[in-house]
């Protein structure tokens, strides 16, 4: 393990390093990256969700600073080319066991220790479980998606465990794509910035994702809902079919449900508090993972985040187990859709441009229906 | 998907010679090279929306007449550019019907102008047209009323000779059997006036939010047109206005105590109050009483006023639901409210200022036509129908005299040209004083022809015959049938079928939305409805206006036959409770006293048997 450094040397002055959630809002990117500021958002549109805190972009900077690390990185990417995967992977590799292997300053890892003591006490649970994961100020914005290039931990537990999580949150800003893709972009590395969150783990029954519009064909009129039992993970990572809800967003209807076999769940293992991966019961794989209420429940939220944000949105959402009806469904992440709200609202070729109704009839009976 | 060819349906064993009971240009035929190949070429579909039974000879007649009116507002009066008219055949008595496309781009294309002129010049004047059209049907209705039937008398009345009217009873009736057809004929042409160019503009503005919306269920575009008055609803309102007025004189007990009119209406006659009450009654049978309890479209469904049992327990329904202090009005503001919130947030969410702006023109028109397309159900298939039945009958009374038939009932087992043919053997018999022919032949006949029909009731008609085409666009076919890519799966499904008593979950339109459980009532006619209990969900081949009273006591419906736009559809959403309509065969599935689950956002339908 490598020497500690000094505390404060030419640390940033007065720039928070640490801050709750819901001392944030949206235009908090710069400081806390685009997820935790969404986070704050939310708490302050009144959408529940799990406590926690983050690691400011200026805590990041002074780990960043006062471990060494930045001043290393610059010679490690010299002459690099984005076209050379080889050397990127090399020196990726070399970069990322550098900073996992740094530690923090006494006083930074205090700080962090600190809030997550508070968290604890806050949660009722010692030692409470948590999220780690990182926030990045480029990340998630309308047509920047390169999101899933840093890392998300689940199910940590302990001061030891969240400070190596943080570290390997930060490391994950130096794979070999996100380099290559900087350099591509002309994005200098020297002003990534990153922040890292520490979200109180939703003890799910079960989890998925939601958007407020239609992805298949964009229809703004409607919320899709994805679910399966456990943690969100299966169904974020595609590791199996979840069940599928679409909802109008007008009325609340359900309009449709496909309940489909789903043969895994991620839970937490009792003994380690470890988020493991486990076969579902045979019984239990077909059953309705979310209930009638909740999808209306989480569709009446998805709608109100959208109003609050004025643009379709991504959300991940779950039940606690924990917790009562009525006050257990909680997001825990919602940012602006990318795929479509770049593009322009459904417009199949078939829909008639006219400007009387007259001259509309006209061209959809000239238009007619295709029958097969 | 795959459809039987027209002419590998065979006759049913004993019904051989079927084909004389129908005109003959509705036959399927083989020995015209050029008829065979166009049939088989074309897209057939059953017309399960009017015709859930097999036709009778004789009330082929409004088949015929639509055939004639649809065809010629699209051909030849408004030349929808790309559709000509609606082409009808009948196996076993159940009729298949096919739209007639313009397959040349040019002629399209030259057809354009005239229907930008002439169907421009009625969406443009439609409110002072539709005027009009009130007018002259309420004058045609006044017209067949006013009709003499003139049985044929041993000796003609002295004044025939004193006024030298020059013309005998015999001639009387051969003319006014003419001239009841003609008007129902005349009726018909009315019929078509404005409901092509209302469906229109109906099915593309559904089209338009649809392209918008993908996955709007089609109720909820309806719903954007719903709350306005139309008077479809006004003898269900009447029957309201007489409950309250029941409960006010006091004599609820009296309208109330038997379910048989013939034993309300004496009862009443002796209280004071019972006959004010009879007097308000008497002042609303006319016209609202014509509403039939039935589609209209078949002789046997009778109006109100021929089946005062039907709007008696009507009324009693509503008194009881007064007596208990339930609210029966239509919650019209609710509705209007509902409307237009749900109008507001989806337009909120069109993106784009020239669509929002084409939504709300579309919108607009939607609304102009909308009480025409409601309306002239009541003027034609109702009011008209039930005086235009009733006629025919009277004209029966004289053939029965005269041993034609034996029954009054009998006279549908005719072709309305057989009548006339029966009429020229009765007249000419009766002024020369001899027996008609057809008292030998006609009753024989008409007893073959009764299990013929019988034979076709029992065979199920396919859902579809011919070929599948690419596209259609004739607009009814579209808006009425739903003839689309999935329906014709469904039905093609639905024919397969064999044994109703292992189904489980089967699938309709989603007609309102909303989730029910409940134990399902069959009713297979309008008089079934006096069992219905409080809380039940009613299960029926289809519903019209006179069945209304029944919504009071429901909390869902399930039909056989109709779409989005069915009477059962429409009131339910008013209600705001489920509907599933257009399943296909619900009432041989479920029977009365099964728990079912009735999702009419999904139009999904399950069983626990």
């Amino acid at each position: 393990m490598a020497e500690r450094p000094g505390t404060a040397v030419g640390a940033p002055g007065a720039a928070p390093q640490l801050c709750w959630f819901e001392e944030v809002r949206k235009d908090d990117v710069a400081l806390v990256g685009g997820k935790c500021s969404s986070l704050g958002e939310l708490i302050h549109a009144g959408v529940r969700v799990p406590p926690g805190f983050a690691l400011t972009t200026h805590g990041y900077a002074r780990f960043m600073h006062e471990s060494g690390v930045s001043g290393e990185i610059p010679g490690m990417l010299a002459g690099l080319d984005h076209d050379d995967l080889e050397r990127l992977e090399t020196a990726s590799r070399a970069i990322r066991d550098m900073i996992e292997s740094r530690p923090f300053s006494w006083e930074l890892e205090d700080a962090i220790a600190e809030y997550y003591r508070r968290l604890s006490v806050r949660c009722m649970v010692p030692a409470v479980p948590v999220a780690v994961r990182s926030s990045a100020t480029a990340e998630d914005l309308p047509g920047a998606s390169f999101a899933g290039q840093q890392d998300t931990y689940l199910w940590i537990r302990g001061v030891d465990d969240v400070l190596h999580h943080a570290r390997r949150c930060i490391s994950s800003l130096f794979t070999a794509r996100a380099i290559a893709y900087r350099l591509r972009m002309g994005f200098p590395h020297e002003e990534v910035a990153l922040s890292v969150g520490f979200q109180k783990m939703a003890n799910s029954y079960t989890a998925g994702v939601m958007f407020t519009l239609h992805p298949a064909n964009g229809d703004r009129s409607v919320i899709v809902i994805d679910s399966n039992f456990g943690f969100g993970e299966s169904v974020v990572s595609g590791e199996v079919t979840p069940d599928h809800f679409v909802v109008n967003k007008v009325t609340l209807d359900i309009l449709e449900r496909t309940i489909c076999s789903k043969e895994i769940t991620y839970t937490v293992d009792s003994r380690t508090q470890k988020s493991v991966k486990i076969e579902t019961p045979f019984e239990r794989q077909t059953v309705q993972s979310l209930i009638d209420e909740e999808i209306v429940e989480l569709a009446r939220m998805g709608k109100a985040i959208e109003r609050h944000y004025g643009r379709p949105m991504d959300i991940e959402w779950a039940v606690d187990k924990d917790l009562p009806a009525g006050g257990n469904i909680f997001i825990l992440q919602a940012r602006p859709e990318t795929v479509w709200s770049g593009k322009r609202q459904a417009e199949p070729a078939a829909v008639p441009k006219a400007a009387s109704a007259m001259d509309f009839i006209l061209a959809s009976l000239l238009a007619g229906k295709k029958v097969s | 998907m795959k459809f039987p060819n027209p002419h590998d349906i065979k006759d049913i064993p004993g019904t051989e010679g079927w084909q004389r009971m129908y005109p003959y240009q509705y036959q399927f035929v083989t020995d015209d090279p050029e008829r065979r190949q166009y049939e088989e070429q074309t897209f057939w579909f059953y017309d399960g929306l009017h015709y859930p039974e097999p036709l009778y000879p004789f009330d082929t007649i409004w088949d015929e007449a639509w055939y004639l009116a649809l065809s010629q507002y699209n051909n030849r009066i408004f030349q929808v550019p790309p559709v000509r008219g609606v082409d009808h055949r009948i196996i076993n008595g159940y009729v298949y019907i096919s739209p007639v496309p313009v397959k040349d781009p040019e002629e399209i294309g030259r057809r354009v102008p005239n229907f930008m002129e002439r169907a421009g010049y009625y969406y443009k004047n439609w409110d002072a047209l539709e005027e009009k059209w009130k007018k002259k049907m309420e004058a045609t209705i006044k017209e067949l009323e006013a009709l003499q039937i003139p049985p044929l008398p041993e000796l003609e009345d002295l004044s025939v000779v004193t006024e030298a009217v020059g013309e005998s009873k015999g001639f009387h009736l051969l003319k006014a059997y003419d001239d009841i057809i003609n008007l129902g004929i005349k009726c018909w042409q009315y019929h078509f006036e404005f409901l092509n160019l209302g469906y229109a503009a109906y099915v593309f503005f559904l089209d338009f939010v649809q392209k918008l919306f993908p996955s709007i269920p089609l109720q909820r575009v309806t719903q954007m047109i719903s709350g306005i008055d139309v008077i479809m609803y006004q003898p269900d309102e009447e029957l309201k206005k007489l409950a309250r007025k029941a409960v006010e004189l006091g004599i609820d007990q009296a309208v109330t105590f038997s379910q048989e009119w013939h034993e309300v209406e004496p009862a009443l006659k002796e209280l004071p109050q019972g006959r004010e009450w009879l007097a308000a009654l008497d002042k609303v049978r006319y016209p609202w009483f014509y509403i039939s309890t039935g589609t209209g479209w078949y002789h046997h469904d009778r109006c109100w006023n021929d089946a005062m049992n039907v709007p008696l327990s009507g009324i009693q329904t509503y008194i009881d639901k007064i007596k208990k202090g339930v609210n029966i009005e239509r919650p019209m503001e609710q509705v209007r409210a509902e409307r237009d919130r749900i109008t507001a947030e989806y337009r909120g969410l069109i993106e784009k200022e020239e669509d929002r702006k084409q939504f709300d023109e579309l919108l607009g028109c939607a609304k102009t036509v909308f009480p025409y397309v409601e309306n002239h159900l009541f003027y034609v298939e109702h009011w008209f129908h039930s005086v235009f039945w009733n006629k025919i009958r009277e004209v029966a009374a004289i053939l029965k005299i005269h041993g034609i038939i034996h029954d009054i009932e009998d006279v549908w087992y005719l072709r309305r040209d057989e009548i006339k043919q029966a009429l020229w053997d009765v007249t000419t018999a009766w002024a020369t004083g001899v027996r008609p022919r057809g008292t030998a032949t006609w009753p024989k006949e008409i007893e073959w022809r009764k299990g013929v029909l019988q034979k076709f009731r029992e065979w199920s008609p396919p859902p579809a015959i011919g070929t599948v085409p690419e596209v259609i666009q004739e607009p009814f076919t579209i808006v009425l049938w739903g003839v689309t890519n999935t329906s014709l799966a469904d039905w093609a499904k639905v024919a397969e079928v064999k044994d109703p008593s292992s189904v489980r979950e089967f699938k309709g339109f989603a007609g309102s939305p909303g989730v029910v459980e409940g134990k399902a009532r069959v009713c297979r006619t309008v008089d079934d409805i006096r069992q219905l209990q409080e809380g039940e969900i009613l299960v029926a081949p289809t519903t019209s206006p006179s069945w209304a009273p029944a919504f009071a006591k429901i909390k869902a419906c399930v039909t056989d036959v109709g779409g989005i736009m069915s009477h059962a559809a429409i009131v339910c959403r008013e209600y705001g409770m489920p509907a599933v309509v257009g399943t296909g065969h619900a009432t041989k599935i479920i029977q009365t006293g099964m728990m079912i689950r009735v999702d009419g956002s999904t139009g999904a339908i399950s069983i626990a048997r």
